[in-house]
């Protein structure tokens, strides 16, 4: 029955979703209030209905229901409890569902709390909205049904990729997806204001939260996602330029250059065309990552079997939205009216040129994952690799980060450059220092590393110059904000630098007995044994790690699934960290060697010393907490909450 | 300023922008971007030695053999047609097998041997690597006799 009540209220939210946006549309061409009045209260129902599908499916996969082939392909009864509810989003057709969750939810969000906005216009957005959900569960239900029932129920299920059986995964892929498709909200608001022509600051303070909810989101999934195929896939890399990782990270870029211009847009009314024209491209990303992400299009570690109906329709649907957006604004761009004026040394001149490099790196990111496919259709087989993506994007990350040094010193406007010349010597003076130190004491560092280490003293100063002088105190929220994001850009680029540049790796066949020496630390290798998990069994290595004080206790594991109901089984490498103030020891145990006698007397292990790499992942966090003061500062219940207050101390001092 | 100078002003730094970012992205494309080949490509005489490049097809049977430091391997990668003998040191992935796809990135050496930076191995029974789609299940037993 669940299966069944699920497909239902699918179907009844679709249908909802069709009624907003029929409404919306009949409302906004003749302008009917009566029918203005439905689409608030069916966006909310439609969000309401298809979460509680979602949670009906998360039933089925909890109550292991064999009879529904999505969960006897992806699910086993044996499975962990954790793992059989992350495993309802652990693959195509729940991570649909997931998406059109999220997609719902945004909308019924909208629905109860905008207020800011001219009625018609948050009609029409709202209309946008549910015209995304509807091709969005057009897809979910005539190709990828994930009530799908089997005919025969097998007596169990094949169980989740052994890979995906990490509680990263619990949080990663829904991360990721709040991030991702909450920039809808900024794609349809900008669709709604081109329709009803309000582009100016009102309409750019109520996209301003959702831009930088959803940029939270897409930092912390993207920032969680490196450290889980650090830790999981056992290659040591935190990052790998994978067409997967490539298209969450350009949305990113998208919703960082937007972030900034909504700024512009709201505090001085400028830049509308490019804000509402990056609000497009924000979610067309969006979307762009999740077409090649789920038709298998490319090559990657993320790839699913190549679909071709399913990456038809999505590709469908992406041209009719991004198509529709993109000629909606082409038809209005003309009429929107030209913004406040600026000079090019000043707060808005300095976040012009910042959108200009992130859209850039963007573009070069996008062309780098694209191209392979290009040159495929024309007869070449051709992989592009970390090497092309450091090379562009490294010197434009680094100007990047140049200006933003500049930026938060101007002035909104125009700008004298005095402030500017007053702060700088300072960050000139920490870059000088950390270039002259590494070059002492670096011994043989690569240039961008090595401009990466400079650059991220020069940002750790100058983040916090805005602060300066300044009463603490009574530093706006949005101010610390900044502050803080722009200080996590210094602590990321400084562990992305000093990993790439000091890294230490130990590659040995070591036997019981043996030690290894990698970096500061002296590993003794005690032996294996075999242990088993709940649905695995596991070999486990057992090193001890010395490093001047007390040891430590390392046991890095090589995990074997069993195959489950005719498929073939696989082994992971789970590997062992030791983290300490200065970095991370990193340790993987590899297969056995056997010897001449054919026994099994010594055992591969790989062992890195990763200075400073968890500073990449605090600067992420820093990043996303950043963003986080920034939304609250401005958030509306913030603001209505301290004015109650203020009235409230003022009616007790009144007579 | 009029506003009408600043928005030409603003385009043409935009443009300019484009352009010098296509010009990076195309000039970095051309010196970073490997070639994917087969054994029989690079049988042909495709490969350039020393060039990055990335190496797909089949392992062979009864091919892998490793030497004595326990770390390093040799194996011999087929399409079927042709055969590339290949040199790795480290630790496979997990699903690195006879009679299994592998893609690995790395250069020929002079003497024609592959040697590998990298391994990958096909991933799961879902997971193929586009490249080599074109090897069917009749290259695959081929691969699986030689």
């Amino acid at each position: 029955m669940i299966a069944e009540l699920g497909l239902a209220l699918l179907w009844i939210a679709a249908a909802l979703a069709c009624l907003s946006l029929v409404a919306g549309t009949l409302y906004l061409r003749g302008g009917q209030k009566d029918l203005a009045a439905l689409v608030r209260p069916a966006s909310v129902a439609q969000g309401v209905l298809t979460a509680l599908a979602f949670a009906l499916l998360i039933a089925l996969f909890v109550r292991s229901d064999m009879s529904v082939e999505l969960v006897a392909r992806n699910s086993n009864s044996l499975k962990p409890m954790l793992f059989k509810v992350a495993g309802a989003w652990g693959n195509h057709e729940g991570s649909m569902l997931l998406w059109l969750t999220i997609l719902g939810i945004s909308g019924a969000l909208v629905a109860i709390f905008e207020r800011r906005l001219r009625e018609d216009t948050l009609i029409a957005t709202l209309a946008a909205q549910a015209a995304l959900s509807l091709g969005f569960f057009a897809f979910l239900i005539f190709s990828s049904n994930p009530f799908n029932r089997l005919a025969v129920a097998p007596p169990d299920g094949q169980g989740l990729n052994p890979l995906l059986q990490d509680p990263g995964l619990a949080f990663h892929p829904p991360t990721l997806y709040v991030g991702y498709v909450g920039l809808s909200v900024a794609f349809s608001f900008a669709v709604g204001a081109l329709i009803t022509r309000e582009i100016g600051s009102a309409f750019a303070r109520a996209m301003r939260p959702w831009v930088l909810g959803s940029w939270i989101f897409l930092t912390l999934g993207i920032t969680a996602g490196s450290y889980w195929a650090y830790y999981e896939l056992g290659w040591g890399g935190w990052w790998f330029w994978d067409p997967v990782e490539n298209v969450s990270l350009v949305p990113w870029l998208a919703g960082a250059a937007l972030l900034h211009s909504v700024a512009v847009t709201a505090t001085r009314n400028a830049l509308r065309a490019w804000t509402v024209m990056l609000a497009v491209i924000g979610f067309s990303m969006s979307m762009v990552g999740t077409f090649i992400v789920r038709s298998g299009l490319l090559t990657s570690v993320h790839s699913f079997a190549v679909d071709p109906e399913r990456g038809t329709f999505l590709l469908a649907l992406m041209a009719i939205y991004i198509g529709g957006a993109l000629t909606l604004f082409a038809l209005r761009a003309g009429t929107v009216a030209e913004g406040k004026k600026f000079a090019l040394l000043s707060r808005e001149g300095s976040l012009v040129i910042n959108n200009l490099l992130l859209t850039t790196i963007l573009a070069l990111v996008l062309l780098g994952t694209l191209y392979p496919i290009v040159a495929e259709a024309m007869g070449e087989k051709i992989s592009v690799g970390p090497p092309y993506y450091n090379k562009v994007a490294g010197p434009l990350a680094l100007i990047l980060c140049l200006v933003m040094v500049a930026g938060p010193l101007l002035a909104w406007r125009k700008d004298d450059g005095k402030k500017l010349w007053s702060r700088l010597p300072l960050a000139a003076f920490a870059g000088a220092l950390v270039l002259v130190l590494l070059v002492i004491f670096g011994g043989q560092v690569g240039i961008l590393p090595l401009l990466g280490m400079t650059m991220a003293g020069v940002v750790a100063v100058a983040s916090l110059a805005p602060l300066w002088g300044r009463n603490l105190r009574r530093t706006p929220l949005p101010t610390w904000g900044m502050v803080i994001a722009h200080f996590g850009v210094a602590v990321a680029l400084a562990g992305m630098g000093a990993e790439s540049a000091f890294i230490k790796e130990k590659l040995v066949a070591a036997a019981p007995g043996d030690t290894i020496r990698v970096g500061d630390f002296v590993v003794l290798f005690k032996g294996v044994k075999p242990v088993a998990g709940p649905n695995y069994t596991a070999i486990e290595g057992t090193l001890v790690a010395t490093s001047g004080g007390v040891p430590h206790v390392l046991k890095p594991e090589s995990r074997m699934f069993p195959g489950l109901m005719g498929t073939a089984p696989t082994e992971t490498n789970e590997a062992a960290l030791l983290t300490r103030a200065g970095g991370q020891l990193y340790v993987v145990l590899g297969q056995p060697v056997t010897g001449e006698d054919g026994r099994a007397d010594r055992y591969q292990l790989r062992l890195w010393w990763k200075p400073l790499v968890w500073w990449i992942w605090l600067g992420g966090a820093l990043i996303a907490l950043g963003a986080a003061l920034s939304m609250l500062g401005r958030a509306q219940l913030l603001a209505l909450w301290r004015a109650r207050r203020t009235r409230k101390s003022q009616e007790r001092f009144a007579p | 300023m009029k506003a009408k100078h600043q928005r030409l002003i603003l385009a043409v730094v935009a443009l300019a922008g484009v352009a010098g970012a296509g010009v990076l992205g195309a000039s970095a494309l051309r010196d970073e971007a490997a070639y994917f080949r087969t054994p029989q490509e690079i049988k042909a005489g495709k490969a350039v030695v020393g060039e990055p490049m990335r190496l797909g097809g089949m392992v062979a049977a009864n091919s892998i053999k490793r030497q004595s430091d326990g770390l390093t391997i040799d194996f011999v990668a087929t399409d079927g047609k042709a055969s590339i003998p290949v040199q790795f040191t480290g630790i496979v992935p997990d699903l690195f097998a006879e009679n299994a796809g592998m893609v690995a990135d790395g250069r020929m050496r002079a003497d024609g041997v592959f040697v590998a930076d990298k391994i990958l191995a096909k991933h799961d029974e879902k997971y193929m690597p586009p490249q080599m789609e074109g090897m069917d299940k009749a290259v695959a037993k081929a691969a699986a006799k030689t």
